[in-house]
């Protein structure tokens, strides 16, 4: 199951026959195990990592630390899934240190971001106080380096 | 040329001596000038990691350019890199290499070899290796005076050089056994039986046994036998190894070798007179590769262990027999159903599909009727090479 879904998330194109070669699991297995990793969320998803500043599309993310309060019971998780359900908060984390939440937001523009947090996320009832931090300049996201990855340069023939 | 330019060709050519003028150049260079010329061409022709060493040895190394670590080393290297060697080697194999005295560190391999030849052999001296085998095993041997006697390999017997077929190439001038598994070109393993026969054999005659075990980190579902490790072959057993392939650091250029201390002295005497001392910056950078964990290290196998069935696979599935490779990162399929010799194959493949592979011919005689293909390539360029290589096949078939 490891040596499989860890062929799949270097490379989610891979076909299930390539990963049976790769592994030297039968086609049937590899199936079966993408099968079940996917019905039980082991596998969220499959997805292209797309450099959207390339293609010239102005795109603008923001850090948002946010601090609240827990509640009886639920914790930190009820607030969280609050946060969470919107789309514009794309990643979402429960962080140690001087603030609770580290929500990750995306929007068109820095007015529409800036209109979420002011309006959507510090309005929320145990959310003391938020700090946004615009991303600049993305270098690397998941694993994968934007500009000038990790490329080999070595001659085409070698002893 | 002008013609006084042929004279000077010819003159200078009287100067050089009659033993490099017997040597042969590499024949995988021989190839590199052709390639060159032409454009989009997919490489399997290389020998080394498609990783870029790891950050943190990099890392590591600009530290120490930043700490002021550009001076001479000790002749046997750093003192901290023999030591985390000697723990290595402990860890890793329960050998025991007294770092002061058994260590050396080397410019790679490369240099551990020469330096072995040249510090056993006196002239006529014989030396047993297998055929195929890595360009440099005859030519350090003949460099060192000595005279390589190669002992033919087949597919039939997954490449693997046996006691049975040494015993009879032994002579009153053999001094020694030079082999190296997990092999380059073929990617053939020698199991610890297999290796224990050797032993016996080098114990029977006397003989010494370099064992290059550069590839021994690159193995896939099968152990790597160290052969210092077998009994009573520590010390007979010059143990080669480096940082190259395992890290991917080849450009740092370094390796090195343990041994008993009087062979480790006697190598060192050349080394200090015609190297001095290993690079600091990789003998930096390569205390860090030993003393970080593994994980970077069995990622890079894991994913070669997928190229390699890729590639196995598609030979096969394109109609060429091809031994299944236990280690390092080449396969070495068969040509024979092209009725083609491997030089034909590799430059006529070079000009009608643009797939460079190296001649199974340039690693000795045995080599004939086979290819050289490195894994370490991307995995699509693996895929297009095999669909150009296909082509290719279906085009040229005899039978």
């Amino acid at each position: 199951m490891k040596k499989i879904l860890e062929a799949l998330e270097k490379d989610a194109r891979l076909t299930p026959e390539q990963i049976s070669t790769m592994t030297g699991v039968s086609v049937a297995e590899v199936k079966k195990a993408i099968k079940k990793a996917e019905e039980n969320r082991a596998i969220l998803k499959y997805k292209a990592v797309i450099d959207w500043a390339k293609l010239g599309e102005e795109q603008v993310w923001a850090l948002v630390e946010v601090k609240v309060v827990p509640q009886r019971n639920v914790g930190f998780d009820a607030i969280a899934e609050r946060v969470y359900r919107f789309p514009q908060a794309r990643s979402v984390y429960l962080a140690s240190g001087a603030y609770d939440l580290a929500v990750l937001v995306a929007g068109k523009t820095m007015q529409e971001v800036a209109v979420f947090v002011s309006e959507k996320l510090a309005t929320l009832e145990t959310v003391q106080g938020t700090v946004t931090h615009f991303i600049l300049k993305k270098y690397k996201e998941d694993g994968e380096i934007f500009e000038g990855g990790e490329e080999t340069k070595r001659l085409p023939v070698a002893p | 040329m002008s013609k006084s330019g042929s004279i000077n060709t010819k003159l200078s050519q009287s100067y050089i001596s009659e033993m490099v003028k017997r040597i042969q150049p590499s024949g995988i260079r021989k190839f590199f000038d052709l390639l060159s010329s032409i454009e989009g061409v997919i490489s399997l022709g290389v020998g080394e990691p498609d990783f870029v060493t790891p950050w943190h040895i990099r890392e590591a190394a600009i530290y120490s350019l930043e700490k002021g670590y550009t001076m001479y080393t000790s002749n046997k290297g750093t003192l901290e890199l023999r030591t985390e060697l000697a723990k290595h080697l402990d860890s890793r194999f329960g050998l025991t290499y007294n770092p002061d005295s058994e260590i050396l560190i080397t410019v790679g391999v490369s240099e551990a070899l020469d330096l072995a030849m040249r510090a056993i052999l006196n002239p006529g001296d014989e030396v047993i290796m297998p055929d195929p085998c890595y360009v440099a095993y005859p030519a350090s041997v003949s460099l060192a005076g000595g005279v390589p006697v190669q002992v033919p390999t087949t597919e039939e017997n997954n490449f693997e050089i046996t006691a049975a077929d040494i015993e009879p190439r032994i002579t009153q001038r053999t001094k020694a056994i030079l082999i190296g598994y997990p092999a380059n070109p073929t990617g053939a393993v020698l199991s610890k039986e297999e290796l224990t026969q050797i032993a016996e054999l080098a114990k029977r005659y006397n003989l010494l046994v370099i064992s290059d075990e550069v590839y021994g980190r690159l193995v896939y579902g099968v152990e790597h036998t160290c052969l210092a490790t077998l009994p009573g072959m520590r010390e007979r057993t010059i143990l080669l190894n480096g940082f190259s392939k395992a890290y991917a650091m080849t450009g740092w250029r370094i390796g090195y070798a343990a041994s008993d201390k009087e062979i480790v002295a006697a190598m060192t005497k050349i080394h200090q007179y015609t190297i001095l001392c290993a690079p600091i910056m990789g003998q930096m950078a390569a205390v860090e590769a030993l003393k970080a964990d593994d994980s970077e290290v069995e990622a890079m196998v894991r994913d070669y262990d997928r190229r390699r069935r890729i590639i196995v696979k598609g030979f096969r599935d394109i109609g060429l027999s091809c031994f299944e490779p236990r280690g390092a990162f080449y396969a070495f399929p068969s040509i024979k159903v092209t009725g083609m010799t491997s030089e034909e194959f590799a430059e006529k493949l070079l000009w009608e599909e643009k797939v460079a592979v190296v001649p199974g011919t340039a690693f000795g005689q045995c080599g004939e009727g086979y290819l050289r293909c490195c894994y370490a390539t991307a995995l699509p360029d693996i895929e297009e090479a095999l669909k150009r290589m296909g082509r290719f096949i279906k085009k040229h078939r005899k039978t």
